[in-house]
């Protein structure tokens, strides 16, 4: 029986409460005669990573010791409670002391601890040695989308939840089997290359999150402030899927990891790729644009980076999270609207990683939209603002 | 001289009214005080659990905004361990201490009353949060920096307060309970005469005590860190956020022992009256206990194997977290040869005990999982963790905390509960919770991380199986209510000792304990006959 997990082929199907709870009970029935439960994601993977396979097989041996201890230890209470019932004519022995019991099981459990420490002390030394990469990725968290810079190839984007799946989050009738990887799907992909060793510096620029990515046994906290690393070389070519881990604030269920790993060919293609796109980027930067270009552009951005606290239709949830239409900062003076966004304000996050061209967009289209009546702000004021 | 005790009572019996329960400096109205008081809380925390698990009940968001979401996942956590579990165990103790050691009434009465009276103001203070402009606290009971500090709703200063509040009242419990077991013990007492549920609670003091002031401290550096511009837990001021985590888990792991040991008390009491035996290794119990106390202040940073600490600092912390499964150990093997060839019998109090003992070690178990470093990287943050806490809190504390309650039920009251009712409800919780929790071992395994108000399709299910589970066990406290209302008010008249071979001076009272006991202290012969080390 194969434990893997498997979004696709899940015994879930779309539809009413009670045609679920119909389904499910058919299925549970069906559990006892086939392997219905290798399609449910029992178990925890055993991934594509050394380190995620030495982490299954240590899970694996604590459980089976777990369970060995259980059946002797259950075994007995349970032996104990079916015979020695006083229904079934059991005398109370008095016995309530001995020291050579008390030695022995303070004794067995000790050995079969060290028995386990040995092995997981193996694999965390080996895991927590990132000093064999041969190429590194930093990983930046914010409320609620993962930065992912690559710092020699020059390369730098973000990876926000896919459109599709906001939009499927909401509405009884919406048909989330068909919007593919529910939750699970982002805008830009991190690529990396197959049987590479790969080092993660992973940081945060607002709360802390935690990277996380099952199937490469990585799971990081991202301080922020500080750095910290992990490592990963996958030896299979696919597409991984994870989550933010920690708590960070209103969306945290929303900022989903994707990484695509792909052969060293197809890397060095999509890495080519990205910096053409910089440098496409880097001259959008310093060109004059026209207020419909910027409005066009900053409408995408904004759904993207804002939209999710401040609303689509910029009626924002106030007090929390204020409406952007008649908003005085995007009615009042530019400057003081691209600070607060370029640096955020108390709950409101920092947007400095955006690109020029994009900040002086979404800027601009916070300023017209909803009715307002700000000024247009171009990619140089945005540079000079910084 | 009997007489002139007996009408002295008469003279200070309990006033009539409200005013009884705002002045009462008796131990077993502030015990009733404090257990009603839990139970209201639990009643309310569990309704913040309803809605989680009803807006997991299906993918997509249904019924709230993340958000508010957010803010329910807090405050079930915090009331539950704040405003139920502890301030249970504290009414018990307040109940029973003075009665099991022979004492008139707690060291510190007034102390006492204070205590308790702290707590319906805190409580109100943290739910208020929820009707403030930005919402209650959303960002989880363990309220890490900067999530709790930069990034909160203005309510957060409030929820400092009250934490404030209900450590001040925490405190003052532990030093009311260690005098009173110290100086008001029966002369003729010695420590190693002392019931189990006398000895872990003396300890739990000792834990509250040195625990609690290191939560006010973590709680005042982020109020400071929020209004007067220091920088505690601020990178960018020089601070550091993970320290924020070391604080609250120095403060967080003795704090999961605070809401466990009494539960060991509590069950090495009822195994021993149902199993008609002594109860195995009496002392090997108390060194056990003082043993995991220890511990609890040596392993935090097993909450934190994944903030980035250096790999010797893990090793240290997985190794001493490992060692707290043998005194564990020790006392379920002393509970299960405490059962072996007694005479058993399953009232309902020994029903809850038993499953007790079976669902904490399956807690316990996946709590060694977790202390496997490596593994920890997959199990950490996801309903793994979820499952496993809930399994030593909800099967553990307070399952023990429903076993006292029908256990001495009977000395509260004068009167017994209905039997066939309290086993129905038995069987109802029992089933019904291990079908909330236990499939979501199997969703922490398959990758769901906790505190998501949404989920991918192929959690699908078994969050379905949860909720319905949650939802049965929700439920089952409808029963319970009303199983212990019909037992104050219709309950049958019962005998001092109820229970055939229960020990302990307690069961020496009348059958409904009167309002002053132990005038006089008892004898020695008395203390003899009724002590667990026999």
């Amino acid at each position: 029986m194969q434990f893997r997990i498997n979004e696709t082929k899940g015994i879930y199907l779309f539809g009413g409460f009670m045609k679920r709870l119909t389904t499910l009970l058919s299925a549970l029935v069906a559990m006892m005669s086939t392997n219905v439960f290798a399609e449910y994601g029992l178990n925890m993977t055993e991934g594509v990573t050394s380190i995620s396979r030495d982490i299954y097989d240590l899970h694996m041996m604590v459980f089976w010791i777990s369970v060995l201890v259980a059946v002797v230890v259950f075994g007995a209470m349970f032996y104990s409670v079916f015979a020695h019932r006083k229904s079934k004519g059991a005398v109370a022995a008095q016995f309530h002391e001995s020291t050579k019991a008390e030695i022995i099981w303070t004794i067995i459990p000790v050995i079969i601890l060290v028995g386990m420490a040995v092995p997981a002390s193996k694999v965390l030394i080996d895991l927590e040695d990132t000093t064999k990469a041969e190429m590194t990725v930093k990983v930046t968290g914010h409320q609620w989308k993962w930065q992912y810079d690559y710092p020699k190839e020059g390369i730098s984007f973000i990876s926000n939840m896919a459109q599709s799946s906001k939009d499927a989050t909401t509405g009884t009738d919406a048909d989330r089997e068909a919007v593919g990887h529910y939750l699970l799907e982002v805008d830009n992909h991190l690529v990396l290359p197959v049987d590479t060793s790969v080092r993660f510096l992973i940081t945060s620029n607002d709360v802390i999150h935690s990277w996380w990515v099952p199937e490469f046994g990585v799971k990081q906290d991202a301080n922020p402030g500080f750095i910290n690393d992990a490592w990963a070389k996958v030896d299979e070519i696919g597409t991984y899927r994870g989550q933010c881990a920690e708590l960070c604030g209103k969306d945290h269920g929303f900022m989903p990891v994707v990484v695509d790993v792909v052969s060293k060919a197809d890397y060095a293609e999509w890495v080519a790729e990205k910096q053409a796109a910089a440098a496409a980027e880097a001259e959008n930067a310093t060109k004059t644009w026209s207020k419909a270009d910027l409005m066009a552009k900053g409408k995408t951005v904004y759904d993207t980076s804002c939209a999710g606290c401040h609303k689509a239709d910029g009626s924002g949830m106030p007090p929390i999270f204020p409406a952007m239409k008649d908003s005085p900062v995007a009615n009042g003076p530019a400057a003081d609207h691209m600070n607060i966004v370029i640096n955020g304000k108390g709950g409101m996050p920092l947007f400095k990683m955006l690109g020029d061209s994009d900040l002086a967009a979404v800027i601009t289209y916070e300023r017209n939209a909803f009715g307002n009546t700000g000024s247009v702000v171009q990619p140089s004021d945005v540079k000079s603002a910084r | 001289m009997t007489t002139a005790t007996a009408s002295h009572d008469d003279h200070h019996g309990p006033e009539k009214g409200l005013m009884r329960w705002v002045k009462t400096t008796n131990h077993k109205d502030i015990g009733s005080l404090y257990l009603w008081f839990a139970f209201t809380m639990l009643l309310v925390g569990g309704a913040f659990a309803m809605g989680i698990r009803a807006e997991l009940l299906q993918p997509g968001m249904q019924l709230m905004e993340p958000q508010f979401f957010n803010q329910l996942t807090t405050m079930h956590g915090l009331i539950m361990v704040f405003g139920a579990i502890m301030p249970a165990f504290v009414g018990l103790g307040n109940w029973l201490i003075p009665m099991m050691i022979g004492a008139p009434d707690m060291a510190l009465p007034r102390m006492n009353n204070w205590s308790f009276w702290i707590l319906p103001f805190a409580g109100a203070i943290l739910l208020s949060t929820f009707f403030m402009e930005g919402g209650a606290p959303a960002f989880g009971w363990t309220f890490y920096a900067p999530l709790s500090t930069t990034f909160a709703p203005d309510s957060t200063d409030f929820f400092i307060f009250a934490v404030h509040l209900l450590g001040f009242s925490s405190i003052m419990g532990a030093i009311n309970i260690i005098a009173t077991v110290l100086n008001m013990r029966a002369p003729e007492m010695k420590l190693m005469d002392m019931p189990l549920f006398v000895w872990t609670w003396l300890i739990t003091s000792f834990l509250l005590i040195g625990a609690m002031p290191v939560l006010a401290g973590a709680v005042t550096m982020m109020l400071t860190d929020r209004n007067f511009g220091t920088a505690f837990f601020d990178a960018t001021g020089g601070g550091d956020p993970v320290l924020f985590q070391h604080i609250f888990w120095f403060f967080g792991h003795p704090e999961v022992y605070i809401m466990i040991l009494p539960a060991f008390g509590v069950v090495s009491h009822i195994i021993p009256t149902f199993a008609r035996k002594p109860l195995f290794g009496y002392s090997s119990m108390v060194y056990a206990t003082a043993s995991i106390a220890f511990l609890s202040y040596i392993v935090w940073a097993h909450h934190m194997f994944l903030t980035g600490m250096p790999v010797a600092a893990e090793l240290y912390f997985m190794y001493a977290t490992m060692l707290i499964a043998v005194p564990t150990g020790v006392k379920v093997f002393n509970w299960i040869a405490t059962m072996w060839r007694g005479s058993m019998t399953f009232e309902t109090p020994m029903l809850w005990a038993v499953s007790f003992v079976f669902l904490f070690t399956i807690g316990g178990f996946s709590g060694l999982m977790l202390g496997i470093v490596p593994a920890d990287i997959q199990y950490h943050d996801t309903y793994f963790v979820v499952a496993h806490f809930h399994y030593v809190l909800v099967t553990g504390a307070l399952w023990a905390i429903i076993a006292a309650t029908f256990y001495w039920l009977p000395k509260w009251t004068g009167r017994m509960y209905n039997e066939t009712l309290g086993k129905v409800h038995f069987w109802w919780a029992v089933i019904s919770v291990n079908v909330l929790f236990f499939p979501q071992h199997f969703l922490g395994l398959a990758g769901m991380p906790r505190r998501i108000p949404d989920y991918s399709l192929q959690f699908a299910d078994f969050n379905l199986i949860s909720s319905l589970g949650g939802f049965a066990f929700g439920a089952s406290f409808i029963l319970l209510t009303y199983i212990v209302i019909d037992c104050v008010r219709n309950g049958k008249p019962c005998g001092s000792r109820p229970w055939e071979s229960a020990k302990g001076l307690e069961w020496t009272l009348e059958p409904k304990a009167q309002y002053h006991s132990f005038n006089t202290p008892p004898s020695r012969a008395l203390i003899e006959a009724e002590s667990q080390n026999s």
